[in-house]
C-alpha cells in the first residue's frame, strides 16, 4: 500500500469534457481522422503486395475517371443515400434499425410483382407509379413490425430487424426458386428481365431515382428539423418519459417513423430492381442496408451530410470493383476501407469531445490530433 | 486530541470545465472526532470529500493521511488508506445479496467462502448495532437497510475515516435518531468521521466540529458547542438571512380536486398507491411527505394521466365552469393538461423528465403545447418569445435560448420547469422537488412563485424532501407511507415528530385528519 | 430411430459454434459491453484459423497437431484482435456501442472475405484449403472407437469432434467462474453498475476489456469451427460468406438464454437442431428456402416472448451498452 505514496503524485492522462469546438477545429479533426483511416487502409493493400498509390488512384479513376463510370457511381450512390436517409429518423429517436437491407428487398418484392404481373395490362406511368406504392407499403410495413412489438412490450429491435433481414431474403430465395422462377430460364432458378415499361427512364444518362434522392435529402430535412414529427422524434429519441410527460403518443410516434423508415428503404428497392438491374434477385440490397448505416451516422444524421459521405462511399465501392479487374483485389476491400474509415471516425469524436490532461500540464492539453488550446 | 490529524487538506482546487467546484480549500479532520461538513447545495462539500475518496483527483493541493502526502488516484487507494465513503446515492447492485456487495472488490486470496462472508457481517452488525439479513437481495430492501450495506461495506474494509453524504436526507426523524447512535458508537470505537449536510438541527445535535464552505470556498471551522444555528447559517450563506418563508393564509379557498380511493398497480402488479383519498383546494398549498418511493411519483402522475390507475376517483373542478366536476381518470395526459392541471416534476437527474437536455428553451417550451395549433410545420416564434420571457423574469442565467438545457446549472434548469409550467396558467400545479439540488436563494425563487400562483387561486400541490420546508410553506400536509395516506395534517401546528411518525406506520392517525 | 439420432447427433454439431459465439458475447455483456461484432470476429476468426495452418503447411509443415494448434491460436488472436479494435472505441474513447459493433461486423465481414479470396486466388488450386489430415482432426471422434460404437449414446455422446467438448467446458467453466468466484462477482458488478464497482476499487477499465477481448476470442472459436467442420459446408476450406448469419444469431441467443452460460447451452442445441432439421425432417409443404429461414423466424419470435416475460432476477446487465466515465458531471 505504500507503493502509492511515492511513485506518481498523479495519473499520467486525465480526460476533461471539452467545451465547445470551433466548428474549424472539428473538421479538422474528423478529415485528420479520414487520412489517417486511408492510411491504415493502404497497410491492407501492402499485405497484398500493391502498391497503396496506385491502388486510391485506381479506385479515383475507376469511380470518376469519365462520363460511363461516373454514372455508375451514381447509380451507386443513389439506394445508399436513400437508405441512408430512411434510417435517419429512426436513429434520431434510438430506434437502431438495422433492417434497412431487408427493407430494401421487400420493397423491391412488392414492386417486382408488379413488373412481372401487370407489365403488360398498365401504361408505363401507370405501372411505374403502383411499383412505387407497392414498394413503399412493403418496405413500409416490414419496417412497422419490429416497431409493433417494440412499441409493445419492448422487444430488441436491432436484432428483431436483423432477424427480419434474413427472413426477407429467404422470401426472395423461395420466389426465385418457385413461383416468380423464370419458365424461360435454361434451369437455372432467375427471375426474368422487367420489360421496358416496368423499367426507369433516364435522366442525364442515370435513372430518375437520383432526382428523386435528391428531392428525398431536402424533404427529410424539413421533415426532421420544422415539422411537428420531427420535434417527436427528437424527444423520444432523447427520453421516452419525456415524451410520455408532454402527451405524446410514444407507441403510434415509433411506429409511424418505423413505417416512414421502412417505407423509403422500401422505394430505394424499387429504384433498384426498375433503375438499374431490371430484375429482383438475392444481391438487390447488396449490403446498403448496413453502408447506409455508416453513412447516416458519419453525418451525425444531417441529409445534406449524407449526400457528401453517400457519394465517398459509392466512389469507395465502385472504385473496388474497379481495382478487382486491374488489381485482382477483391471487391470486398471496399468493406474493409470503409469500415477502417468508419472506426476512425468513431474514434475521433472523442477527441472533439474530449480533451485530455498530461500530468504536470495543468489545464492547456497539447495538441493530440492537432486541438491546441481550449 | 491536538495530536496529528487523521486526514489533512491542503489548498486543495478542483474546477469542472469553466466551473471551480473547489478553491483552495484547507481543513482537517481529527482521530475519533464527528465533524460535519456544512454548506448549501453546489458549495462543493461532496466535490471534496470525493477528492479523498478517489472518485476526483484534485487540480493542486495536498492531501495528508496521518502527516504523511498521499496520492489518492482510486477508490482503492482510499481504501488502502482506510478511508470510505458512504455517497448519497448509494453505489450498490441491485441483483447482489447485501453480502456480496460488502465484498464486492476485495482481493481477498483463498476460497469465495460466502457462510464465513455472512458470519463476520452479523458480527460487525452485533457490534454496532446493526440489524441486516447479510443474504437479503438489495432490491427487496428499504432505503434506510441500503445506507446499512453502504456503511457496512465500509466497516468490512477496515476503514477508520468515515465519510457520509448527507446520510439523513433519505431517512425519517426516528431512522435518524438511530443513525446517529450507531455513529456515535464508531466515535467511541476511535473512528473519525465525516458528515456532509446542509441541515443545522443534526450539525448540532451529532458533531464537535463543523467546517463550512461557501461556493466552493472554505469559511471557517468552529467548535459546535461554541456556536448556534443563526451563525452558521450566516457563514453557510454570506449574509444574515431569515429561515422564514412566507405562509399566507388560504384566501377564499375552494374545492379543486377530490381523490377517492385511488390504488395504483406498478408493472408487477404490485400497489403503489392503495387506497388515496384527499382534496385540494384553490389558494392553498397541499404539501405531500413520505420516504422516497412511498408513492409520491405515481399519485402526482395518475393525477396528470400519466400513470394507469386500477380504481377509485379523480374529481376536478374546473375554475372556468365551476359548476361542473370533470372525472380525470382515463383522460389523456394532454385532455387532462387542457383542463388546467399542470405537472413541473424535477426527477432524481433532473432531466430525462420534463426537460428535453439536448434542446434549447424553445425548443423545451414547445414540450407540451407545441401541436395546439395543429399544424404540420409548427410556428416557433411564440415559443421563442415565452423562452426570453422566462429567461428575463425568472434570471435564468443561458448564453441564448437556443443553448441546450443540459448546460444550464441545475437551478436553472429547474427555473425552465417551473417556469414553463406556471406560464401555462394552471388551475392545479403539481410541483414535485422543485427545488432538489438548489442552493438557498434558488430555492426562495421557487418558493416565492408557488406563493404567487397560490394567492392567484391555483390549487398547489408541493411536493418535497425536506421536512423543514414542507412544514414553514405549506397549509397542509399529507403523508404517504407505503403508498397509503397515513395522515393529513394542518401545516401550522404539526410538528416534525408527528410526521415523522406518519411517514414510518400505515393507517389513519384520526387527530391529524382535517381532510 | 435411427434418423433421430442422426439428426440429434448433426444437431450437436451445428450447435457447437453457435454455442463458442454465444458465450464469448455472454461474458462480453456481462461486464456492460453490447458488441454486436460478433459476426465480423467469427469471420475474423474463420479466416485467420485457416490462413495460419494453410500457411503453416505451405512452409512445409506436415504435423496436423501443430497445424491445429497454430489454427486455434490464430483464430483467437484475430478475433480477440477484433473485440479489442472494439474495445478501444467504445471503452477507452466512448464511441456509440451499437455502431461500432455493426462496423466491426462489415469489418470483418469484408476482412475475411477479402483474404480468403485473395489468397484462394493466389493458389494454384484456385481455393484456400488445409490438406485432409488437419480437416480430419477438426472433424473426427476425439473418444476411442469402442465407446463411440456403443449403441445410441455412443453416437450421441461420444461421436463429436474435440471443439464440440471444448465448447461445453467452456460453458461449464464459465458458469463456475460468473457464479462461483470473486473475479466472476467483480465483473458482473461492473456490468450492473460500473460506478458501483468502480467505488469498489474494481478496474472497470481493465475488466470491461478484458471480458471484451476474451469474449470475442471466443467467439472467433466459433469461426474456426464453421470453416472447419464438414457439416456446416465443405470444411478445411474458404467458402465466401461463410458464416451466414451464425454471428448475429449468437447475439440474439443470448437473450434467449438470459444472460446464463447453462441455458446458453440448451439454447444453442435447439438452434444447432432448427438449422439442420430440415435435412432430417422435410416437410413436403414447405419450400426448402422457407425452411432454411426457420432459425431466424424462431428467434424473432423468441425475442417476442423473451420481451413478453420479465422478471426481476432475467434480466440484462443494468448497464448493458452504456460507457463509463468516473469524472461525468
Amino acid at each position: 500500500m505504500t507503493e502509492h505514496k511515492h511513485s506518481q503524485r498523479e495519473p499520467l492522462i486525465r480526460m476533461a469534457k471539452r467545451e465547445d469546438l470551433s466548428r474549424g477545429k472539428k473538421w479538422a479533426i474528423r478529415l485528420g481522422a479520414i487520412v489517417l483511416a486511408l492510411a491504415v487502409g493502404s497497410l491492407f493493400i501492402l499485405v497484398l503486395g500493391h502498391n497503396p498509390l496506385a491502388v486510391y488512384k485506381e479506385i479515383l479513376t475507376g469511380s470518376l475517371g469519365g462520363p460511363s463510370v461516373r454514372r455508375v457511381t451514381v447509380r451507386v450512390a443513389i439506394p445508399l443515400l436513400g437508405a441512408a436517409l430512411a434510417i435517419a429518423p429512426a436513429f434520431k429517436m434510438k430506434f437502431w434499425n438495422i433492417g434497412a437491407e431487408g427493407q430494401i428487398m421487400m420493397g423491391a418484392i412488392g414492386a417486382s410483382y408488379f413488373a412481372l404481373y401487370w407489365g403488360e395490362s398498365l401504361p408505363k406511368p401507370a405501372l411505374l407509379l403502383v411499383m412505387a406504392l407497392a414498394s413503399i407499403v412493403v418496405g413500409g410495413v416490414w419496417g412497422l413490425i419490429p416497431a409493433f412489438f417494440k412499441a409493445r412490450w419492448g422487444t430488441n429491435e436491432t436484432l428483431f430487424t436483423l432477424m427480419l433481414n434474413y427472413i426477407a431474403l429467404g422470401i426472395e430465395s423461395y420466389l426465385q426458386n418457385g413461383p416468380w422462377k423464370d419458365p424461360s430460364g435454361t434451369g437455372f432458378p432467375i427471375i426474368a428481365m422487367f420489360g421496358q415499361n416496368a423499367r426507369l427512364p433516364k435522366v442525364f444518362g442515370v435513372h430518375v431515382g437520383w432526382i428523386i434522392v435528391l428531392a428525398l435529402t431536402v424533404g427529410m430535412f424539413v421533415y426532421m428539423k420544422y415539422s411537428k414529427h420531427g420535434y417527436e422524434i427528437s424527444v423520444v429519441g432523447e427520453s421516452q418519459r419525456t415524451a410520455r410527460y408532454a402527451g405524446m403518443n410514444v407507441s403510434k410516434i415509433i411506429m409511424r417513423t418505423m413505417f416512414l423508415s421502412g417505407a423509403i428503404a422500401g422505394l430505394m428497392g424499387f429504384l433498384v430492381v426498375s433503375g438499374a438491374d431490371y430484375t429482383l434477385n438475392a444481391g438487390t440490397s447488396g449490403g446498403v442496408g448496413f453502408t447506409a448505416i455508416i453513412v447516416a451516422w458519419l453525418a451525425h444524421l444531417n441529409p445534406f451530410a449524407m449526400v457528401l459521405i453517400a457519394a465517398l462511399l459509392a466512389v469507395l465501392t465502385k472504385g473496388s470493383n474497379a481495382i478487382q479487374t486491374s488489381f485482382k483485389i477483391p471487391a470486398s476491400a471496399a468493406d474493409v476501407l470503409s469500415a477502417i474509415i468508419l472506426f476512425f471516425m468513431l474514434g475521433c469524436e472523442f477527441f472533439i469531445n474530449y480533451r485530455l490532461i498530461f500530468r504536470h500540464s495543468g489545464s492547456a492539453a497539447p495538441g493530440k490530433g492537432g486541438e491546441g488550446h481550449e | 486530541m491536538q495530536s496529528v490529524s487523521a486526514v489533512e487538506l491542503r489548498n486543495v482546487t478542483k474546477t469542472f470545465g469553466s466551473v471551480v467546484a473547489n478553491n483552495n480549500v484547507s481543513l482537517s479532520i481529527r482521530k475519533g472526532e464527528i465533524l460535519a461538513l456544512l454548506g448549501e447545495n453546489g458549495s462543493g462539500k461532496t466535490t471534496l470529500m470525493n477528492m479523498l475518496a478517489g472518485i476526483y483527483f484534485p487540480d493542486s493541493g495536498q492531501i495528508l493521511v496521518d502527516g504523511e502526502e498521499v496520492a489518492i488516484r482510486s477508490p482503492r487507494d482510499a481504501f488502502d488508506l482506510k478511508i470510505g465513503m458512504i455517497h448519497q446515492h448509494f453505489k450498490l447492485v441491485d441483483v447482489f445479496t447485501a453480502a456480496e456487495n460488502i465484498v464486492l472488490g476485495l482481493k481477498e486470496k483463498g476460497k469465495f467462502d460466502r457462510k464465513a462472508i455472512s458470519r463476520q457481517i452479523r458480527e460487525i452488525s452485533a457490534r454496532y448495532g446493526f440489524d441486516l439479513d447479510p443474504d437479503k437481495k438489495i432490491y427487496d430492501m428499504a432505503v434506510s437497510e441500503k445506507q446499512t450495506v453502504e456503511i457496512i461495506k465500509v466497516l468490512y474494509r477496515g476503514a477508520d475515516i468515515l465519510i457520509l453524504d448527507e446520510p439523513t436526507a433519505v431517512l425519517t426523524p426516528q431512522e435518524t435518531e438511530k443513525l446517529f447512535a450507531v455513529l456515535r458508537n464508531m466515535k467511541a470505537d476511535g473512528k473519525s468521521i465525516v458528515i456532509i449536510t446542509h441541515k443545522l438541527n443534526e450539525v448540532m445535535a451529532i458533531s464537535d466540529r463543523v467546517s463550512i464552505l461557501r461556493k466552493g470556498e472554505y469559511i471557517d471551522t468552529v467548535e459546535t458547542r461554541t456556536t448556534n444555528p443563526q451563525a452558521l447559517t450566516d457563514m453557510m450563506v454570506g449574509r444574515a438571512v431569515t429561515l422564514n418563508i412566507d405562509r399566507p393564509q388560504p384566501v377564499n379557498p375552494q374545492r379543486r380536486l377530490v381523490v377517492k380511493d385511488l390504488t395504483c398497480l406498478d408493472g408487477q402488479g404490485v400497489k403503489v398507491l392503495d387506497g388515496v383519498s384527499f382534496s385540494a383546494q384553490g389558494g392553498e398549498i397541499l404539501g405531500i411527505a413520505g420516504i422516497a418511493g412511498s408513492g409520491q411519483k405515481e399519485l402526482c402522475e395518475a393525477i396528470a394521466g400519466l400513470h394507469p390507475v386500477a380504481s377509485g376517483q379523480i374529481l376536478y373542478s374546473n375554475p372556468k365552469e365551476p359548476d361542473q366536476v370533470e372525472s380525470l381518470v382515463g383522460r389523456t395526459p394532454m385532455e387532462i393538461r387542457e383542463l388546467g392541471v399542470s405537472l413541473a416534476f424535477v426527477p432524481e437527474d433532473r432531466l430525462g423528465m420534463g426537460l428535453v437536455g439536448s434542446m434549447g428553451m424553445t425548443g423545451n417550451m414547445m414540450l407540451k403545447s407545441y401541436n395546439q395549433s395543429g399544424r404540420f410545420f409548427p410556428d416557433t416564434k411564440p415559443f421563442r418569445t415565452l423562452a426570453e420571457e422566462i429567461r428575463e423574469k425568472l434570471e435564468v442565467v443561458t448564453p441564448s435560448v437556443n443553448t441546450p438545457v443540459r448546460k444550464l446549472s441545475g437551478g436553472n434548469v429547474q427555473k425552465v420547469l417551473v417556469g414553463r409550467e406556471i406560464a401555462s396558467a394552471p388551475a392545479l400545479l403539481m410541483a414535485a422537488y422543485p427545488v432538489r439540488g438548489l442552493d438557498i436563494n434558488a430555492s426562495y425563487t421557487i418558493y416565492r412563485l408557488l406563493n404567487e400562483q397560490k394567492a392567484k387561486g391555483v390549487a398547489v400541490i408541493y411536493v418535497g424532501e425536506d421536512l423543514d420546508v414542507l412544514l414553514e410553506l405549506c397549509d397542509r400536509i399529507l403523508v404517504l407511507c407505503g403508498g397509503k395516506v397515513s395522515g393529513i395534517a394542518d401545516g401550522r401546528t404539526v410538528t416534525k415528530e408527528e410526521i415523522g411518525l406518519m411517514m414510518t406506520q400505515t393507517g389513519e392517525v384520526g387527530d391529524h385528519d382535517r381532510a | 430411430m435411427n434418423n433421430l439420432i442422426n439428426f440429434l447427433t448433426a444437431g450437436v454439431l451445428a450447435a457447437a459454434p453457435l454455442l463458442f459465439g454465444v458465450l464469448g458475447e455472454l461474458l462480453t455483456e456481462k461486464s456492460g459491453n453490447l458488441n454486436l461484432g460478433v459476426e465480423g470476429m467469427m469471420f475474423m476468426g474463420g479466416i485467420a484459423g485457416i490462413v495460419g495452418p494453410y500457411y503453416y503447411e505451405k512452409a512445409g509443415g506436415t504435423n496436423p497437431y501443430v497445424a491445429l494448434l497454430i489454427a486455434l491460436v490464430c483464430a483467437l488472436v484475430c478475433a480477440g484482435l477484433g473485440a479489442l479494435v472494439f474495445s478501444v472505441l467504445t471503452i477507452t474513447l466512448r464511441a456509440n456501442q451499437n455502431v461500432t459493433g455493426l462496423a466491426l461486423t462489415m469489418f470483418g465481414t469484408g476482412f475475411g472475405n477479402y483474404f480468403g479470396e485473395a489468397i484462394g486466388h493466389a493458389d494454384p488450386s484456385g481455393f484456400l484449403s488445409v490438406s485432409t489430415s488437419v480437416k480430419s482432426l477438426f472433424n473426427s471422434p476425439v473418444f476411442p472407437d469402442p465407446l463411440v460404437n456403443l449403441p445410441v449414446v455412443g453416437k450421441l455422446l461420444f461421436s463429436h469432434n474435440f471443439m464440440v467438448y471444448l465448447a461445453v467446458i467452456l460453458a461449464v467453466v464459465l458458469a463456475y467462474f460468473l457464479g462461483r468466484t470473486r473475479t466472476g462477482l467483480n465483473l458482473r458488478s461492473v456490468g450492473e453498475s460500473p460506478a458501483t464497482a468502480d467505488a469498489a476499487g474494481i478496474s472497470v477499465t481493465k475488466y470491461r476489456y478484458l471480458a471484451t477481448v476474451i469474449g470475442g476470442a471466443i467467439t472467433g472459436l466459433g469461426g474456426l469451427y464453421l470453416v472447419m467442420n464438414a457439416a456446416a459446408g465443405v470444411g478445411g476450406a474458404w467458402v465466401h460468406d461463410c458464416i451466414d448469419g451464425y454471428g448475429w444469431l449468437a447475439v440474439a441467443l443470448v437473450i434467449f438464454a438470459v444472460w446464463s452460460p447453462k441455458r446458453a447451452l440448451w439454447c444453442s442445441l435447439i438452434f444447432g437442431g432448427l438449422a439442420c432439421m430440415r435435412y432430417y425432417y422435410p416437410i413436403s409443404f414447405i419450400p426448402a428456402s422457407i425452411y432454411d429461414i426457420v432459425p431466424y423466424i424462431v428467434t424473432a419470435v423468441v425475442l417476442v416472448f423473451v420481451s413478453l416475460k420479465r422478471s426481476r432476477s432475467n434480466q440484462p446487465p443494468e448497464s448493458l451498452g452504456l460507457s463509463y466515465f468516473r469524472e461525468e458531471r
